[in-house]
């Protein structure tokens, strides 16, 4: 892939032309709301300015480089208006998205009642072999020639502005595409409405062109095929909205506003105006308006929203806090680091959203096959034009119209070309709800081909992070003793298992004291005074030089070493005191996300730098049967390149800064983030939480959205190409069936909206993973 | 056969044979690229399709596409190019700027989501 190292000029995280606002210092009189737009439109560089009395701002685009903040000001300030500090440009909130989808929809359902009022007529007076439904039976026994021929011309000319009010569209798009060399949809549906329309006219006008029997109006067709078309499409925004909901759902998470220090005083202000280094108050049940970092105060922080975690994070002074995650019963301050595009959220948005545009592999032979579509459909069209035409039955001319205004409308390019696309956005939308951030299509799809997974072990089977978990006296001590000397002899050691102890005994409730005496002794451990007594906390060859006798401990050690522990010695005046350990613990729920994958069928690895003892203890305990252990860091690409022999795919998960080769190496790679780090470069999936369901989930949400795509695809490759020829009329010499061009009209609406739906069932996916 | 039927019928077979040659056959020339401040920049309206649709730039210098959607069909609400992993939202008569530079010559296709609507830039 040579474009990968592709540049963007301006921002890579922003596709759009930089925008600015700028508040006046004066209140604004409506009149010149004109005139400063004319200023600064003037200035060189400008694409719009929009002036808002309302909120005494102007909101300006504009292209870097061809001008900057003084230009712009000084031609605000040329009208003599005071212009103050330029904000950020507002992300495009859900209102924006939402109103655009309610317009487009509002504005399909006038077009579609105005089609329909006057469609129902029309095929009122369409079918006289129909005598029950048909008008001018219903008020006279005999209707004249003449009565019928005019009700045709009302007919005809009603049924105009159908075409060019209702079905505007279709003649708009079909002509762009036609100049493009293009044909679509548009094209199909214009070409359809358009010819029974132009065959009728003939047909009324200049009778006597057609054989006898044949110079039959169906104006019909124009009227309820564009209403029913347009229906559809209104039908299709509509639940289109439903599939990106998840996309809205984190915009919307979004804090309004923001308390902050300006001038001393403690004020609200919109969350656009916090700049980098404002320090921010917290109360309780507040929204976390930006990213920041904890100055003062502690409280518990839900962060379920971003991360997927479903318990409150602690947090205190010096803590991350993420913006949108909301703050449970504590207050706090904290210093904003992270604003506008840059907050986590932002960056997850962007990240869904470049997600949700991008293409799954399979859709690119989609993409080549609707290419051909369409002009291959007004082939088969043309084609049973003539078959009918030559060999058809009388009326041929007649039959010959019908069938091949059918084949045109019956075709759904749209069905084909938005099965996949469709499942993407509501499958990745989906990933994100649980904290899963899959980077494009083709992660997607092959996430959900996987069939090995590697783990790395420390933090991301593990927490990474040592923790105090046996304590085993020696005859004569009892484990809160032991813990007391050997946590306040390590209390002021920087070693990190020193520390756990420390921390672990602390926890336990021991209250470990300060030590007279302090020495650490690197490779051995410490040696300490604690309340008079000589206190060793550290090795055996620790013990040896000091001449311990260590004997009785020595299975003991031996059983916590086999469990994958560190084990630490304490001796205290001289005399064996006890064995210590420490581990690095399993994660809550590894256990169980575990089980989960190998219950999927994936094939569950754990890949390490450990010695093989301790790998295989933690592997012991979380049920994986396969261990690399000992494997250098720069070794583990090459790991997972061997796995990946027998051209089976392996997905790798680890901490996306290490493990970043061995990430890039495996056909998917996931990162385990913190909740904040979101862009992780190498990573194709992203697990905003630590724990490991977000890889079942995700390979989960990856295989449920592959299926839906294909059965869209399925389903829509199905039904043009049964429907096709049904409607070309195959079965008619066989059964004398013929399709309506109106029963055409109403499978090719409700064909894109089975589509549609169906990747709306996503939406209502319940993973195994997840379930409690 | 009478005369009438042979008119449809060879009638009929050159419209075939025109679709061939105007959708698959037809090679459309590229629209040249002026260069604003270094940045080789283009605007395109998005209206039923991308005009212009096929772009000639040169390699290795940034280039700078502006899209305005002038249409609220949602076809067209997105474009994307996936060889380059980018795409960009086009809200209705927003102008919206994609930018990236191209390191090798060849051809970059863009297309809405649903690939109805193509244009391509080719790398010189």
């Amino acid at each position: 892939m040579g474009w990968k190292d592709t540049t963007n000029i301006i921002d890579k995280t922003a596709p759009y032309i930089p925008a600015l606002r700028f508040h006046w210092l004066t209140s604004l009189y409506a009149s010149c709301v004109g005139f400063i737009e004319k200023a600064l439109l003037q200035v060189p560089g400008v694409l719009a300015a929009t002036v808002s009395p309302a909120t005494d701002s102007v909101q300006i685009r504009y292209v870097t480089g061809q001008t900057d903040f003084p230009a712009i000001k000084q031609a605000i300030e040329s009208t003599g208006y005071q212009a103050t500090h330029p904000l950020e440009r507002k992300e495009e909130t859900v209102d924006d998205e939402t109103a655009a989808h309610a317009r487009e929809y509002t504005s399909l359902m006038r077009k579609f009642w105005f089609a329909a009022l006057i469609g129902v007529p029309v095929m009122l007076v369409a079918y006289p072999e129909l005598p029950w439904l048909y008008l001018p039976n219903l008020f006279l026994e005999t209707p004249s020639e003449s009565l019928i021929w005019w009700l045709y011309l009302l007919s005809g000319i009603g049924t105009l502005p159908v075409m060019f009010y209702s079905g505007r569209q279709f003649f708009i798009g079909a002509w762009a595409a036609f100049k493009h060399h293009a044909a679509d949809m548009n094209t199909l549906i214009a070409l359809g409405t358009g010819a029974a329309w132009i065959y009728s006219t003939v047909a009324i006008f200049i009778p006597h062109l057609f054989p006898e029997g044949t110079a039959t109006p169906f104006y019909d067709v124009t009227a309820v095929v564009t209403a029913l078309v347009v229906l559809g499409q209104a039908l299709e925004v509509r639940a289109k909205g439903q599939t990106s909901q998840a996309i809205r759902k984190l915009i919307g998470l979004q804090a309004k506003t923001a308390r902050v220090i300006r001038d001393g005083q403690e004020v609200e202000i919109p969350v656009e105006e916090v700049r980098v280094g404002d320090i921010v108050f917290v109360r309780p049940g507040d929204k976390i308006p930006v990213d920041g970092q904890i100055i003062e105060g502690r409280s518990a922080v839900d962060e379920s929203m971003v991360t997927g975690e479903s318990l409150p994070v602690d947090k205190t002074v010096g803590d991350d806090v993420i913006g949108a995650t909301v703050n449970t019963t504590g207050a706090f301050k904290f210093r904003a680091t992270k604003v506008g595009k840059d907050t986590a959220l932002a960056q997850i948005v962007k990240l869904v959203r470049d997600a949700m545009g991008s293409k799954a592999p399979i859709a690119r032979l989609v993409d080549v096959i609707s290419g051909y579509f369409v002009p291959t459909v007004m082939i088969i069209a043309i084609l049973t034009f003539l078959v009918w035409f030559n060999l058809g039955p009388s009326p041929a001319l007649a039959y010959a119209v019908v069938t091949a205004v059918t084949v045109l409308i019956i075709a759904c390019p749209c069905a084909v070309g938005m099965a996949v696309p469709l499942s993407l956005v509501a499958g990745v939308g989906k990933g994100a709800e649980h904290g899963v951030l899959i980077r494009n299509g083709a992660a997607l799809q092959t996430a959900s081909q996987l069939q090995v997974i590697v783990l790395d072990k420390t933090g991301t089977i593990t927490k990474g992070k040592p923790e105090l978990t046996d304590a085993a006296p020696a005859t004569g001590f009892d484990a809160a003793t032991l813990l007391y000397y050997a946590a306040s002899a390590d209390r002021p050691s920087e070693h990190p298992l020193a520390q756990a102890i420390a921390a672990g005994a602390m926890q336990q409730g021991h209250n470990p004291v300060e030590p007279t005496a302090f020495e650490a002794v690197p490779g051995y451990g410490v040696v300490a005074t604690v309340a008079g007594r000589q206190v060793l906390v550290g090795n055996l060859k620790l013990m040896k030089r000091s001449q311990i006798e260590t004997g009785v401990l020595e299975t003991e050690t031996l059983r916590l070493q086999n469990e994958g522990k560190t084990a630490m010695y304490v001796a205290v005046d001289g005399s064996a005191a006890g064995v210590v350990a420490v581990a690095d613990t399993i994660k809550e729920d590894s256990i169980e996300a575990i089980r989960v994958m190998q219950e999927m069928g994936l094939e569950v690895v754990m890949m390490t730098g450990d010695n093989e003892r301790t790998a295989q203890a933690i592997a012991r305990q979380v049920g994986i049967s396969r261990v690399l252990a000992e494997v250098l860091p720069e070794d583990k690409a090459a790991q997972v390149h061997l796995l990946k022999q027998g051209n089976r795919k392996v997905g790798m998960v680890g901490d996306g800064i290490n493990d970043a080769p061995a990430l890039v190496e495996a056909n998917v790679g996931f990162a385990i983030g913190t909740g904040t780090d979101v862009a992780i470069e190498a990573a194709d999936i992203t697990l905003m939480s630590g724990s490991l369901k977000g890889v079942a989930y995700a390979i989960e949400v990856s295989r449920a959205t592959m299926r839906n795509a294909k059965q869209s695809l399925f389903g829509a490759f199905i039904y043009n190409t049964l429907g096709i020829p049904v409607a070309a009329g195959v079965l008619f010499p066989f059964f004398g069936v013929l399709l309506s061009p109106l029963i055409a009209g109403a499978a090719m609406a409700a064909s894109s909206i089975t589509v549609v739906g169906n990747a709306n069932r996503l939406r209502f996916f319940r993973a195994k993973s997840f379930a409690a | 056969m009478n005369v009438v039927s042979i008119i449809v019928n060879v009638l009929g077979l050159a419209a075939i044979v025109l679709i061939v040659w105007y959708f698959w056959l037809y090679r459309r020339e590229g629209v040249q690229v002026a260069e604003v401040a270094g940045v080789q920049q283009v605007p395109i309206t998005v209206k039923g399709g991308y005009d212009p649709d096929v772009i000639v730039v040169r390699q290795g210098k940034p280039v700078r596409l502006l899209f305005t959607r002038q249409e609220s069909s949602l076809c067209s609400e997105m474009v994307i190019f996936d060889k380059i992993g980018q795409s960009a939202k086009l809200p209705e008569g927003e102008t919206i700027a994609v930018e990236f530079t191209p390191q090798e010559s060849g051809e970059i296709p863009f297309q809405c989501q649903m690939g109805m609507l193509r244009g391509k830039i080719i790398v010189n």
